[in-house]
């Protein structure tokens, strides 16, 4: 049951994602986590902000990236959404393969995975991608 | 205050940066990247980077990490990592990337390898 839902709009510019990123650990603090758990709540959102800035909304100031947070009982998510076109996870190259080891790039989703206890991206029925991540206490 | 802040130091024909801040997407990772250009621009291409101070890097922020790596590689180079923080070390492993620095925690080792 979802207990409190809170949503943010932020425009798509690479100087708004360190205050879109604050605000969900402002509210994650509140929620009870702290440490090595908040740090990578903060890496997360950072990361996911950042992709709806960059890829989604290719920094068009005309789109904005949504933040949503819903506090449950035992969990707390972050959604994600951009105004993109949308793209498939399962396309996107692992940066871990030794091919992709000196990219200068795309190791964002790696770390949305690694430091949450689940990552699911969906295409958003109004358009746009979703990335909703959870972290459970 | 910068993001990123660094102090530059000379050990012989290398070149030490103690860098302290955030090295994440925008500020902090065009300061390294200028750093690093203007170091090879100037012929200094056995560079240390000292991350002590650095209580933040994000994704681009690595990726900026191994752009260094490899633009100093280019030009018969070595980048070389000290005092990488647990979350740094941490983020280095899961990109698979601690196998491709070579990190150091003291200072004189870090030094001597280059030798």
């Amino acid at each position: 049951m979802t207990i409190e839902t809170a949503k943010r709009q932020f425009p798509s510019r690479i100087e708004t994602i360190a205050g879109a990123t604050a605000a969900v650990i402002k509210e994650a603090e509140s929620f009870g986590f702290s440490g090595e758990a908040l740090d990578g709540i903060d890496m997360a959102v950072r990361e996911a902000v950042t992709n709806a800035v960059l890829h989604g909304n290719k920094q068009d100031a005309t789109k904005t990236v949504n933040v949503i947070v819903e506090r449950n009982s035992d969990s707390f998510v972050v959604a994600v959404q951009d105004e993109g076109e949308g793209f498939n996870p399962s396309d996107v190259p692992d940066p871990t393969d030794e091919q992709n080891l000196l990219k200068a790039s795309g190791r964002g989703m790696l770390f949305m995975r690694a430091f949450m206890d689940e990552v699911e991206w969906t295409k958003h029925p109004a358009g746009g991608t979703i990335v909703r991540m959870t972290k459970r206490k | 205050m910068a993001e990123l802040n660094f102090n530059e130091r000379q050990a012989g024909d290398v070149t030490i940066l103690d860098m302290s801040g955030k090295i994440t997407i925008g500020e902090g990772s065009v300061t390294l990247r200028s750093a690093i250009r203007r170091l090879l621009e100037e012929g200094k291409k056995k560079i240390l980077l000292n991350l002590a101070g650095v209580s933040y890097v994000d994704s681009s922020g690595i990726g900026e990490l191994v752009s260094s790596f490899t633009a100093i590689n280019k030009e018969g180079g070595q980048l070389k990592l000290l005092n990488l923080t647990q979350k740094i070390r941490d983020l280095l492993a899961i990109t698979k990337l601690l196998t491709v620095f070579d990190s150091y925690d003291e200072e004189e080792t870090a030094l001597n390898s280059y030798k």
